[in-house]
């Protein structure tokens, strides 16, 4: 269950954009979302070239539209809100398709949406294209809050770890006759998963116990040396600088 | 029983403890006075029931638990606040289960991790992780998840950790729980290829056997025995009295 499940977000392969360092990578995905979120929702050709630039960065790695597609169905709950705003919207009101809709309510779903999605798109790049754990040394490299890198480091370490624990436990349960089927059945299962809680609490412990053996002080060694090049930097600052264009451009436009 | 360092004996311990007790924070008292002596190359069993207070034992070697009376001093260095992280680089534990030892992404890492924290940097860095995976036989593995790994070959990384910090004594914590026959055997070889003092704590009598010349027998807080493994073993009432058993047909000569 390790491989498959796990890394199902990420996609080897060896291309320019697998090979940037991924500090390079997250701060590009983080000022193209910074410039996608500061165009005005007015202006669609920007967000048409934001677009054509991550099918852009997909073409270069190689990563079928197919996949990133399938993987954005993250976003369906924004979507959905999204498509319920023009109903529940107020002001002006226009008719499409037989239905009485909001103006701004439609204005505010096509904000909603298209921002989110172009997001999505980006971190699911980012994400197909950088390991896991590399990512959590950009991070580092980028100097996020250590303790919540570390964090998430050891939540990647031990993911499969509970997951493990907590399926024994459920064929534990099924072993003795109890198959959960329905809502009266809710407290053997919240109980099953306090005691994962505390499982993995005490697993914390040990795990800090064999930390501090081998000299923890509180901070992690960094000793993967992840050291990026200017021309790497620059490779990587061309996504969000030709979305800046755009948005400059678009701009002089209006 | 072994008795304090006198003066003038020339050779340091590798380990030494001296009227060790300990009470948890709840007041219950688990060691009641450990007095014991490893010399710098033995390999010695500690046996004992469970519950006897081995793993506490175990956690004050290395500074983690710390006396309520006695002292540890490990090649002659006191287990002090001041000298922690000197004592943890001296005292290799290994612990029982390798996923708690494991704890970094990759096995390169996680290896890197203890002499890292020692401050050992670049290229000597990955001298030392390779030369630890080599000892273990591991080091095809270096860039492997551990959680890819099989439950032997964890273990073997997991003693591969500790002598990446060149330690003065290795203290393995029920080091042939959970393993198949073969791989009890090929660590067993690891262990015996090593030059470093070992204290291994288990209840698997015939892996004591296996390995150690030595055993102490730890029970009910103190060390009840301390003799050559075979004469220990041998010793069927000795045995029974520290609940310790032979497994079904196995007869010690």
């Amino acid at each position: 269950m390790s491989a498959g499940h796990r890394h199902r977000l990420h996609r080897p392969g060896d291309t320019l954009v697998h090979r940037l360092p991924p500090q390079c990578k997250l701060a590009a995905v983080t000022a193209f979302a910074l410039t996608v979120v500061a165009t005005p929702r007015e202006w669609f050709a920007a967000f048409g070239a934001y677009a054509l630039l991550l099918a852009g960065v997909a073409l270069a790695a190689r990563i079928p539209p197919g996949f990133v597609l399938r993987r954005m169905a993250v976003e369906i709950p924004f979507v959905l809100f999204a498509v319920a705003i023009p109903f529940i919207g107020t002001g002006e009101r226009v008719a499409v398709a037989g239905l009485w809709l909001s103006v701004p309510g439609l204005w505010a779903a096509w904000n909603i949406l298209a921002k989110a999605t172009l997001g999505v798109a980006a971190s699911i790049l980012l994400a197909a294209t950088t390991e896991p754990r590399l990512m959590l040394l950009g991070a580092q490299r980028l100097r996020l809050p250590p303790l919540l890198v570390q964090i998430a480091m050891f939540m990647l370490r031990y993911l499969d770890v509970v997951a493990g624990e907590m399926r024994r436990m459920r064929v534990a349960r099924e072993s003795r006759g109890f198959a959960a089927r329905d809502l009266r059945h809710l407290p053997v299962v919240a109980r099953s998963a306090g005691a994962l809680f505390i499982r993995s609490y005490e697993r914390g412990e040990r795990v800090h116990l064999a930390m501090l053996s081998r000299g923890y002080t509180g901070s992690m060694p960094v000793v993967v040396d992840l050291a990026a090049s200017a021309r790497q930097w620059l490779v990587a600052a061309m996504l969000p600088g030709a979305a800046l264009v755009a948005l400059l451009g678009n701009w002089g436009m209006a | 029983m072994t008795a304090s360092r006198r003066p003038g004996d020339g050779a340091v311990a590798s380990l030494e403890v001296s009227r060790l007790a300990y009470a948890y924070p709840d007041g219950t008292q688990a060691l009641f006075g450990v007095d014991l002596r490893v010399e710098r190359g033995e390999r010695v069993a500690l046996l004992g029931p469970n519950g006897a207070g081995k793993t506490t034992l175990v956690l004050h070697l290395n500074g983690i638990l710390t006396a309520g009376h006695g002292t540890v001093a490990v090649a002659g260095l006191p287990v002090a606040k001041d000298s922690l992280l000197e004592i943890r680089r001296r005292v290799g534990l290994v612990f029982q289960d390798p996923d708690d030892q494991l704890f970094m992404p990759t096995v390169r890492e996680d290896v890197a991790f203890g002499p890292a924290n020692l401050g050992i940097r670049g290229e000597e860095l990955q001298q030392r992780v390779e030369d630890a995976l080599e000892q273990v036989g591991m080091l095809e593995a270096i860039d492997r998840p551990p959680h890819h790994l099989s439950f032997g070959q964890r273990r073997r990384v997991a003693v591969a950790t500790v002598l990446a910090m060149e330690p003065e004594i290795l203290v393995l914590d029920e080091p042939s729980s959970n393993l198949d026959p073969a791989s009890r055997r090929e660590l067993a070889e690891i262990l015996r290829s090593l030059d470093v003092t070992v204290l291994m704590v288990t209840h698997d009598l015939p892996y004591a056997l296996e390995l150690c010349e030595r055993s102490l027998i730890l029970s009910g807080g103190v060390i009840a025995a301390d003799g050559p493994t075979r004469e220990l073993l041998a010793d069927a009432e000795l045995l029974a009295a520290h609940r310790l058993e032979l497994p079904y047909g196995f007869t010690v000569a």
